[in-house]
């Protein structure tokens, strides 16, 4: 027993001295980051920051919601000064929830096009993700599609691959219909797009990319920065498999294609509010725009930004310029249509 | 001297029986803070969102988790008391090796497998794309079943949770006095007539507890079956919390659960009582393995090496694979780090939750009482319940305690005392004692239930006090279920995602928060290398310790 209690305490020591040797050492000048972006996403351009700036910045990665809740429960004793999430409904559900404060940096809002932030400056937009149709070529030719709501046809039946209805961007995408389209519209488009569905869904974006491409539908529906990797990795199979299909950009000679962010808030517990400031506009300079589509192959929030050749090379494309509060606004309600629809 | 002690002690608070039970009691509500608080929500009204659920989804939700949790059940004892049974025993070509390798699969987390063999067995995978090559099929031309379906789900989690059943039935199986088992062969009973009527029945408690463990992980498994799309209830907390964004509703759903959980635990807890065999505690013999001759070898061999096959060879390989041919996430000095805190965290979490665990378990046996077992029982359903609810139920009365601390040291000395337990690494490893407690707790009973009442009479009426007789008779004695519990919790900790995502301090990760982060950026094979780390960390000690337990199986039991 008491080499036990003597061997947990010098572990209890030792995890300690990990914990705080691993950052958080006194640095004069630093910024605590919650993150829903992960790691190898951010990090490199954190350091980037540090290294311009003295800056130091700690980072705690996780999911969006669960780090929205440690950031609720801390309260005003939260150490976060900034939370960044990875899609609208979460930077949505942040301000709602009160724990975000807002800024008025001219730098933010002339940079970031208004669709793309709160309009009372509670969370800024750093990157898009465009969500498309994605179809195989030689089965499908691009004059067959138009728009989302298409997809419903009967015609389709049994040629469409799309993830469950858990996933967050097939919740945004449908909240987006919301607001266009009205409740019903959207019930019924969801009732005709699961009836049209290849298989149950299962797996990621890339699975439904790589079901397409290996003959189990004709079309799916995912992110193009997945399309990227697939394209950009070095798993051969994987890269096959990317050859064999193509964006289609829906809905352009109307609303434009859906699109999703990741975006930076400011907490309302910030205490190095000034250095968490310069970290958001640096995350919008124009060095920082051109890497997320070089690391990411997302496209970049702020216009004139030089794309990277894999986005020219899709093509540029018009873009839905909902403000994007509005997914979040129907987040739940679009939850409802899709458990009715039946959509696993 | 000696003398001199034993009069100090007899005088202090350990020697009243009033310290055992309040302390017990104590400690067993502190560890159950967090179930009550997910239970507290029960009150709070959810709105209609119960009867969308329930028009919609919830009977879904229902029949899922109670088709997943009979398919593992059914599988993990399929899996588990076979091997078990041929390694006690008998001798065939291998024994000594299977006898750790089966416990390897503990080391692989469950939608780690899920995705490898995902990988290999999926529509795009190379096995059915070589098919349609090879035999000029299309999609739809020929059947091949669908990993990523319920029956997919149940032999995932088979595959990675069967060793709970191996370990506990085998330790019972090499427990059982000899003398039983060949009395009965001397009265002419055949070898499937003494394991059906003799051992197993003798088994039952040993492999329920096993059983338990491995459903209410199961119930608790978050990850393959997100990825396989199935709904079940753990699916259907999340979809509850973040999609319709109702955490009473979400945190309803989980009361739900856990009171099926109760259920089980009280029929667990039940078919013990019914019955109870103690060991004379005399010294065994070395072990007797009967050797097996001509195709009963190879029968014995195949049945010990298809679980380590399916369960570690293949997805450790295709994780091997990976991590060679097409891995862009390399292993270099931060591997060390992550590596570094990952073992730190689960050494440190298994010794603090094995104390804990003996604190509760002894003080149980000493006063027994109806508050202080279902308190004890409450604090350790945290094992079935998804780390992420857990984790905000930790989170919960943490964050209450520093910020009422906080608000009056403010108002009374005007003084911020800030965030003393939230965001520590106290809070990780209380949770982890939380989420784990039960595969302890489940360790430290069955081993104390062996050993005969007769013996704390002796060793009390020599004038020992309770906590000297805990140390000095029953620990040694039960040495190889206390290396049980440390190996599981430690195994379990190393694999342990939700719970450290969302409690871990600024700039700290593990293993498992890298594999995660690569594999839900749908990086499958990038994730490789982390996950094969997780891997590697872990079987240095179920080596090491399947060693120990065998060892103290041989002397002491």
């Amino acid at each position: 027993m008491r080499k036990a209690s003597l061997s947990i305490i010098s572990l209890l020591a030792a995890l300690v001295a990990a914990t705080s040797f691993s950052g958080t050492a006194l640095a004069a000048e630093e910024v605590n980051l919650y993150s829903a972006r992960k790691e190898a996403l951010i990090k490199p351009l954190l350091d980037h920051f540090s290294a311009q700036t003295g800056i130091q910045v700690n980072l705690v990665t996780g999911k969006a919601d669960a780090l929205l809740k440690r950031l609720q429960l801390e309260g005003r004793n939260s150490p976060a000064d900034l939370l960044i999430t990875t899609d609208a409904g979460r930077l949505y559900r942040a301000k709602s929830a009160g724990v975000t404060q807002s800024t008025s940096s001219i730098k933010l809002m002339d940079t970031i096009p208004a669709a793309y932030r709160d309009p009372e400056g509670h969370w800024f937009g750093l990157s898009l993700r465009a969500r498309p149709i994605i179809y195989v070529k030689g089965k499908v030719s691009a004059n067959e599609l138009s728009t989302y709501e298409a997809l419903a046809d009967p015609k389709w039946a049994k040629k469409i691959c799309i993830r469950s209805s858990g996933n967050i961007y097939n919740q945004s995408l449908v909240a987006s219909m919301l607001s266009h389209d009205g409740k019903e519209k959207t019930q019924h488009w969801a009732d005709g797009l699961v009836k049209n569905l290849a298989r149950k869904p299962k797996g990621g974006d890339r699975d439904q990319i790589k079901a397409a491409a290996a003959g189990q539908c004709d079309i799916a529906i995912a992110n193009t920065y997945y399309l990227g990797k697939m394209i950009k990795g070095k798993d051969p199979s994987q890269q096959t498999a990317a050859d064999k299909v193509a964006i289609f950009w829906p809905n352009q000679s109307d609303r434009g294609a859906h699109v999703n962010i990741s975006g930076v808030m400011l907490t309302k517990a910030a205490k190095n509010r000034a250095n968490a400031i310069r970290l958001m506009e640096f995350l919008v300079t124009p060095e920082s725009q051109s890497w997320y589509a070089e690391a990411n192959y997302e496209y970049p929030v702020r216009e004139g930004i030089e794309w990277s050749d894999l986005l020219k090379q899709w093509g540029s494309f018009k873009a839905d310029r909902l403000n994007l509060a509005k997914l979040g606004q129907h987040n739940a309600a679009a939850v409802r249509i899709m458990d009715r629809a039946g959509w696993k | 001297m000696e003398v001199a002690t034993h009069r100090a002690s007899d005088r202090t608070a350990l020697h009243r029986p009033g310290f055992w039970q309040a302390g017990v009691l104590l400690s067993a509500l502190v560890l159950a803070l967090p179930v009550f608080t997910v239970f507290s929500f029960i009150f709070v009204p959810a709105g209609e969102v119960w009867s969308h659920l329930a028009e919609t989804v919830l009977a879904d939700y229902l029949s899922n988790s109670a088709l997943l949790v009979l398919g593992v059940a059914f599988g993990v004892l399929l899996l588990g008391i076979p091997t078990a049974w041929v390694i006690a025993v008998y001798d065939f070509p291998g024994r000594r090796f299977f006898e750790w390798s089966l416990l390897l699969p503990l080391a692989i987390p469950a939608y780690i497998i899920a995705y490898t063999y995902t990988g290999l067995l999926d529509f795009a995978g190379p096995l059915q794309t070589g098919l349609r090559d090879s035999f000029g099929l299309e999609g739809g031309d020929y059947y091949f079943p669908e990993v990523r379906s319920l029956g997919g789900a149940v032999i995932m989690l088979s595959l990675v949770l069967y060793p709970y059943v191996f370990m506990l039935a085998r330790s019972s199986f090499l427990g059982q006095s000899s003398s039983t088992l060949e009395a009965g062969r001397a009265l002419g009973a055949g070898p499937l007539r003494v394991f059906l009527s003799i051992a197993l029945p003798l088994a039952r408690p040993a492999i329920v507890t096993g059983l338990s463990l491995a459903l209410m992980e199961t119930l608790a498994d978050y990850g393959t079956v997100q990825y396989f799309g199935i709904s079940t209830f753990t699916t259907g907390i999340f979809r509850t919390w973040f999609g319709l964004n109702d955490s009473a509703a979400a945190a309803q759903l989980a009361a739900l659960l856990m009171s099926f959980v109760f259920i089980l635990i009280l029929l667990e807890h039940y078919s013990r009582r019914r019955q109870r065999f103690y060991q004379t505690g005399g010294r065994h013999r070395h072990p007797v393995h009967h050797p097996l001759r001509g195709w009963q070898r190879y029968a014995a061999f195949t049945i010990c090496v298809i679980p380590l096959l399916f369960g570690f060879l293949v997805p450790a390989g295709q994780l091997l694979v990976w991590a060679l041919s097409i891995a862009e996430e390399a292993i270099d000095m931060s591997f060390l780090q992550l590596a570094g805190n990952s073992l730190l965290l689960a050494s440190a979490a298994a010794l603090f939750t094995l104390m804990l665990a003996l604190f509760l378990g002894y003080g149980q046996r000493l006063h027994p009482s109806k508050p202080v077992a279902i308190a004890v029982r409450f604090s350790a359903m945290g094992y079935a319940i998804p780390g992420t609810v857990i984790a905000v139920g930790v989170m919960l009365p943490f964050a209450w305690f520093d910020n009422t601390l906080d608000e009056w040291m403010r108002g009374t000395f005007d003084l911020s005392t800030g965030l003393l337990l939230s965001g520590t690494v106290f809070a990780l490893l209380f949770s982890y004692a939380v989420r784990f407690l039960a595969v302890s707790l489940q360790s430290v009973e069955s081993g104390l239930s062996k050993i005969t009442p007769n013996m704390d009479d002796a060793a009390r009426s020599l004038g020992l006090a309770p906590g000297k007789v805990l140390r000095r008779i029953h620990l040694p004695m039960m040495r190889g279920a206390l290396l049980t519990a440390m190996l599981l919790v430690f195994v379990d900790v190393l694999k342990e995602l939700p719970a450290t995502l969302i409690l871990r301090p600024f700039n700290f990760n593990t293993l498992a928060v890298r594999a995660y982060e690569l594999a839900s950026d749908e990086r499958l094979a990038d994730s490789s290398t982390a996950a094969l780390s997780i891997v590697v960390v872990g079987i240095v000690p179920v080596i090491l310790l399947s060693r120990a337990i065998r060892r103290s199986g041989e002397t002491h039991e």
